[in-house]
């Protein structure tokens, strides 16, 4: 049930996030500026191979948000733990689920600005081509939001900043090798196709290549988004089940 | 002073383990509604443990917290009870005013109680200062003013005046008679012995078990010291532990 005390909540937590973050601009600065960068490095390494570029660009703009979000959601939070706030903010009458969508709002709305930046630098200079840009920014707001949320419980076993860092090669760069941006899917072995099965990326990426020769959504993307918001769900359930009031 | 029937806190045979070692050994305890408890003893005697009992935040192995006639940690109280950390709880990369700004949304307390809670600790002219560029005392009073402008029913704050000048904290401690006296009830822990001769009543803490439970005219005459800080040395000898006071400071380090 949402009340409106409960939504002022939310959204008090919401701002108090985007404020840390707007403390905090050089951050702001390399989270817009730095996927953006590193698309028009990838145009340029593939200046004789334009096709290539034309099928990997898209599924990087799913890349960004998902990546960078992790990694910011999984420190902040740990910071959060580490120094006592966590347990202030659950001794007052901020329920779990109001924070967890607190930091989901502000991270959501920080990587929809980055999404905008980096399209717009895709789909302008670099004369990327899709078809529908609308659907580039569903996908890439559910999947910054699924950083978000793998973030928020990654970041219940890391005990230190450096650790929740540590976090990204081990549970992103996984993903980025089976997700299908190096090699597609259906070429890569039985074992490792079943692993990147089970793996949300694969299905950002999926969506992203769809998303350059299909116009709007088709049935293969929204299975994709419904697997896509399940995963967000699991990942924010779980996620809220590592706050806990008491502890030893 | 203190009318018995009128509690806030009533604590019952609490046990509390932590790892392998006993915390809190069968601890009861009543705190008077309305005033201001000194909980004291020696870094590491428990003090902080049995304050998150009564928050709520603390898993306990037995035994009963009844706070405000409600169980401890019961999401009723939260907004009735409020909790300072020792160490300051407050986010370093806001300003002092977004600090209190937010805590007072998650209320439902408005920018007047900000305005109020900021004279209450003195920090009026460091409104807008970024939390983390204070000094540790300024920033120990922003978690402070955090709860003051909530106005709770119940204080639970953990040494709050650590690391504070001495005119800052005699103005603290004002601030706490002032609280009781308008009906609020603190419970205040300190490792000083002398902030006890501040308090209506008086629990001393060692080594998880309750030693006394006074007023602080009570210590003196009960032990025939006229000072807190021998009146506590001879009752940690009558409770017969006599070890090195340097003990408990090495246990807390683990």
């Amino acid at each position: 049930m949402i009340t409106k005390q409960s939504a002022r909540r939310t959204s008090a937590t919401a701002k108090r996030v985007l404020q840390q973050l707007g403390h905090d601009r050089r951050s702001v600065a390399l989270m817009l500026v730095v996927p953006a960068v590193l698309l028009i490095l990838f145009k340029y390494v593939y200046t004789g191979n334009a096709a290539l570029f034309d099928q990997i660009g898209p599924q990087l703009l799913g890349i960004f948000p998902f990546i960078i979000m992790f990694l910011v959601t999984s420190v902040t939070m740990v910071r959060e733990r580490t120094s006592g706030t966590l347990e202030r903010l659950l001794t007052t009458p901020l329920a779990r689920g109001e924070l967890i969508g607190g930091y989901a709002l502000a991270f959501g709305s920080a990587a929809l600005l980055q999404s905008v930046v980096t399209t717009a630098v895709a789909l302008g200079p670099l004369s990327m081509k899709v078809n529908s840009v609308w659907v580039i920014a569903v996908f890439a707001i559910v999947d910054a939001l699924l950083g978000t949320a793998l973030g928020l419980l990654m970041s219940a076993f890391a005990r230190t900043e450096f650790q929740a860092v540590q976090f990204m090669p081990a549970i992103v760069l996984p993903q980025l090798l089976l997700c299908g941006l190096l090699n597609p899917r259906p070429e890569m072995a039985v074992v490792l196709r079943w692993i990147s099965n089970v793996l949300p990326l694969s299905y950002v990426t999926d969506a992203f290549t769809r998303a350059r020769t299909v116009q709007g959504l088709d049935a293969q993307m929204w299975r994709d988004l419904a697997i896509l918001t399940g995963c967000l769900i699991l990942a924010l359930g779980l996620a809220s089940t590592t706050l806990r009031r008491r502890t030893p | 002073m203190m009318n018995k029937a009128e509690y806030a806190i009533r604590i019952q045979d609490l046990v509390v383990v932590r790892g392998r070692r006993l915390v809190l050994d069968e601890l009861s305890a009543t705190i008077g509604a309305g005033s201001v408890t000194g909980l004291l003893g020696p870094s590491g005697c428990g003090k902080t443990t049995l304050i998150r009992c009564i928050a709520g935040i603390q898993l306990v192995k037995s035994g009963t917290v009844e706070v405000l006639g409600e169980p401890a940690g019961v999401a009723t109280l939260r907004s009735r009870v409020a909790y300072v950390t020792q160490a300051s709880s407050v986010y370093p990369d806001l300003t002092v005013m977004q600090n209190l700004v937010y805590f007072a949304a998650l209320t439902d307390r408005s920018a007047s109680d900000v305005a109020k809670a900021l004279d209450q600790v003195g920090l009026t002219a460091n409104r807008t200062d970024l939390t983390g560029n204070l000094s540790g005392g300024q920033r120990t009073r922003v978690s402070l003013a955090a709860a003051l402008l909530c106005e709770p029913e119940l204080f639970l704050l953990d040494e709050p005046t650590v690391g504070l000048d001495p005119v800052l904290r005699r103005d603290l401690w004002k601030l706490f008679g002032d609280l009781a006296a308008a009906g609020h009830t603190l419970l205040v822990s300190s490792h000083v012995m002398d902030e006890a001769a501040r308090c209506e009543q008086v629990l001393l803490l060692r080594e998880g078990k309750l030693i006394a439970d006074d007023t602080p005219d009570g210590l003196r005459h009960q032990t025939g010291q006229d000072d807190l800080e021998q009146a506590f040395l001879t009752l940690a000898e009558r409770a017969g532990h006599p070890e090195e006071p340097n003990a408990d400071q090495e246990r807390q380090a683990s």
